[in-house]
């Protein structure tokens, strides 16, 4: 097997992020609809919490969780899987979350001031608007 | 008192944090009046200026020159620990000190802008918005700064977005700038995310240890890949010159109050969150002498001081104007910063917070225009000086400020820059620095002869001076650039003592 495709299949999770995240990317930057470009956004941050959540994780690894540990039948012991990172994804997912809702509050008012939420209509009434100074 | 003294450093973020969150709550329970959610804004920056002073004086009579904290007891790098040094003490100040005087601003300017029943939610936001700058700039951990980072944008967004009630555009900047925001800040979290992988920890000191330890540091890929995504995303949040586009039309049509704050507080702490990174983390020889960090940063720096600076002077909005204006100015900083010498660095520093004061202040006394004339257009400014002299004349002493003319506190900063120019040799620098003075010169000079040389318009509205809260709050900003260009005595030791920390402790 080559190089690239061994690296494809052993560190699969890896590339699923990379494919996940530039999706989400292209996805902001093609689209003139901006809850597509929302959306977008959503996905580009789902691929970062693939990332983190994966470079914790262990081949055959458990969570170190102290009854799992103590009291269990089976008596698990080791190896445990990175903690830190699933509680600083549980973090980010709040940001993600806070950061749509902003996005889609925002898009809403924009609705009710412009009636529309692609971009283009919404640029040709700011040009005839206010004629020469642009969008933003 | 003992415990305010022992807990300063987590008490100056937790102060605007919580009081944002009470404001909320007084507005439910006392229904909506103007002058109690001001008033508690007003009591609550206030006193996070305090802390901020006594957190100021804690890391200059401490003999090491800075104070840890370990949040909950809990030792770093196992708990989050906030560090002060020299330099995030300054900038603390910086953005405190803004923070208040804007507030003090806020009461006529906002209500003028914002309907009456969404002020308690504007200044809880508003407050929250200041801890998470106080909250990136004072803590040692990186997980801790995305996530402050992200309260201060988030919270930024909507500050911008609420001001659609004047503007409609405001909407369309906001979430422009939201999209492009959070793709930066995901970078800084990738990058983050790398960095935890190569040494397991989360606090900045222990990760330069851990970097410095490995023995392929020079050449390791990750840690390539990591300082490309963290450069890239800061370079967003502070609007470093290919990436700033998402800054000029946030900057011009959110209300003025948060034009002010965001202008003179946001970026910078940006700028200051990209050198702690390369200078904490990385380190100085990793990031300018194994990378081509330095040449990059210049070269970027260069064309940020140049090209907006020219576009600034053929915009017809003055916000706007400004708002390009401050771009030149972050130009100013990062290449202070990047020329890795005393006297560019101490420049850089001193300029963060000259910068701040005089460019708060200008945007201050175009919001006192808005608020009076209803918009600020250049044509707008024509005879102004006659009838609103005291914001005009501020407005004025902030443009020389910006030109860098002596006596004024923009001259100091330049004077350091050129230096650190000359002594770092790059003589094209010194002509980049010397034409985006001249730049400045243009764009304030067309205003100034409106102001003060040309008679208004026959039939032009009647317009009163501005109402004393915001007369005091922008001269209180205006005085302040206007002091420490005479006496900058305070100021560039407090840089000069930064830089050198920064210099020393990571060689």
């Amino acid at each position: 097997m080559s190089p690239f495709l061994m690296s494809v299949s052993g560190q699969y999770n890896y590339w699923i992020y990379i494919v996940l995240m530039m999706i989400g990317f292209y996805g902001v930057i093609a689209n003139r609809n901006l809850i597509k470009q929302a959306l977008g956004l959503g996905l580009f941050a789902t691929g970062l919490f693939l990332f983190y959540i994966s470079m914790g994780v262990i081949e055959g690894g458990t969570a170190p969780d102290w009854w799992l540990i103590n009291h269990s039948e089976e008596k698990f012991s080791g190896p445990y899987d990175n903690p830190l990172t699933h509680v600083l994804i549980l973090t980010a997912i709040v940001v993600s979350v806070s950061t749509m809702a902003v996005a889609l509050a925002l898009i809403v008012c924009i609705k009710r001031e412009y009636g529309t939420i692609e971009e283009d209509e919404i640029r040709a009434i700011e040009d005839a608007e206010h004629p020469g100074e642009g969008l933003v | 008192m003992a415990f305010i003294q022992d807990n300063l450093p987590v008490l100056l973020v937790m102060t605007p944090l919580l009081g944002g969150l009470v404001s909320v709550v007084l507005g439910t329970l006392f229904g909506s009046k103007r002058d109690l959610a001001w008033g508690w804004a007003l009591v609550v920056a206030w006193a996070t200026l305090y802390l901020v002073i006594e957190t100021l004086l804690a890391v200059t009579a401490a003999p090491s020159g800075t104070v840890n904290y370990n949040m909950g007891s809990w030792p770093g790098p196992w708990g989050i620990e906030y560090v002060v040094d020299h330099l995030n003490a300054f900038v603390l100040l910086v953005v405190a000190g803004i923070g208040a005087v804007t507030t003090l601003y806020a009461r006529h300017s906002i209500a003028s802008e914002i309907p009456s029943d969404r002020l308690h939610v504007f200044y809880g936001v508003w407050l929250m918005a200041i801890a998470g700058l106080l909250g990136i700039t004072v803590t040692g951990d990186t997980f801790n700064v995305y996530v402050l980072l992200e309260i201060s944008s988030l919270t930024s967004y909507a500050l911008i977005g609420m001001g659609k009630h004047r503007d409609r555009r405001a909407l369309v900047a906001a979430l422009r700038y939201l999209i492009i925001g959070t793709i930066g800040a995901s970078f800084i979290l990738l990058g983050i995310g790398y960095l935890l992988m190569l040494t397991g920890t989360l606090n900045m000191a222990d990760m330069h240890d851990g970097l410095v330890a490995l023995e392929d540091y020079e050449t390791n890929k990750t840690v390539l890949v990591a300082f490309a995504f963290l450069l890239t995303g800061l370079s967003i949040k502070m609007a470093l010159f290919p990436l700033h586009m998402w800054l000029p039309g946030a900057y011009t049509h959110a209300p003025s109050a948060v034009s002010a704050l965001l202008a003179s507080t946001a970026t910078k702490v940006g700028v200051y969150m990209a050198f702690r990174f390369m200078y904490t983390i990385f380190g100085r020889e990793y990031s300018f002498d194994v990378l081509p960090g330095q040449k990059v940063l210049l070269f970027c720096a260069a064309l940020a001081v140049i090209i907006p600076n020219m576009t600034a002077i053929r915009q017809t909005n003055v916000k706007r104007l400004l708002a390009f204006s401050s771009l030149g100015q972050i130009g100013y900083m990062v290449m202070g910063f990047a020329l890795a010498n005393e006297a560019g660095m101490t420049g850089a520093i001193v300029h963060l917070f000259n910068h701040a004061a005089m460019k708060g202040g200008m945007f201050l006394a175009v919001g006192s225009v808005i608020y009076r004339v209803g918009r600020a257009h250049v044509g707008d400014f024509t005879g102004l000086g006659k009838r609103m002299p005291w914001t005009m004349a501020a407005f004025s002493i902030g443009g020389f400020g910006l030109v860098g003319f002596p006596l004024t506190a923009g001259f100091i900063s330049k004077w350091y820059l050129l230096k650190g120019c000359v002594q770092a040799g790059y003589w094209p620098l010194v002509i980049v620095v010397l034409v985006g003075s001249l730049f400045a010169v243009m764009y304030f000079w067309k205003l100034f002869e409106q102001i003060w040389f040309t008679e208004a318009p026959k039939g032009a509205p009647e317009v009163k001076e501005a109402p004393p809260t915001m007369l005091v709050a922008t001269w209180m900003l205006i005085l302040t650039s206007l002091y420490f260009g005479i006496h900058a005595g305070f100021t560039t030791e407090m840089a000069g003592t930064a830089a050198r920390f920064l210099l020393e402790g990571t060689q």
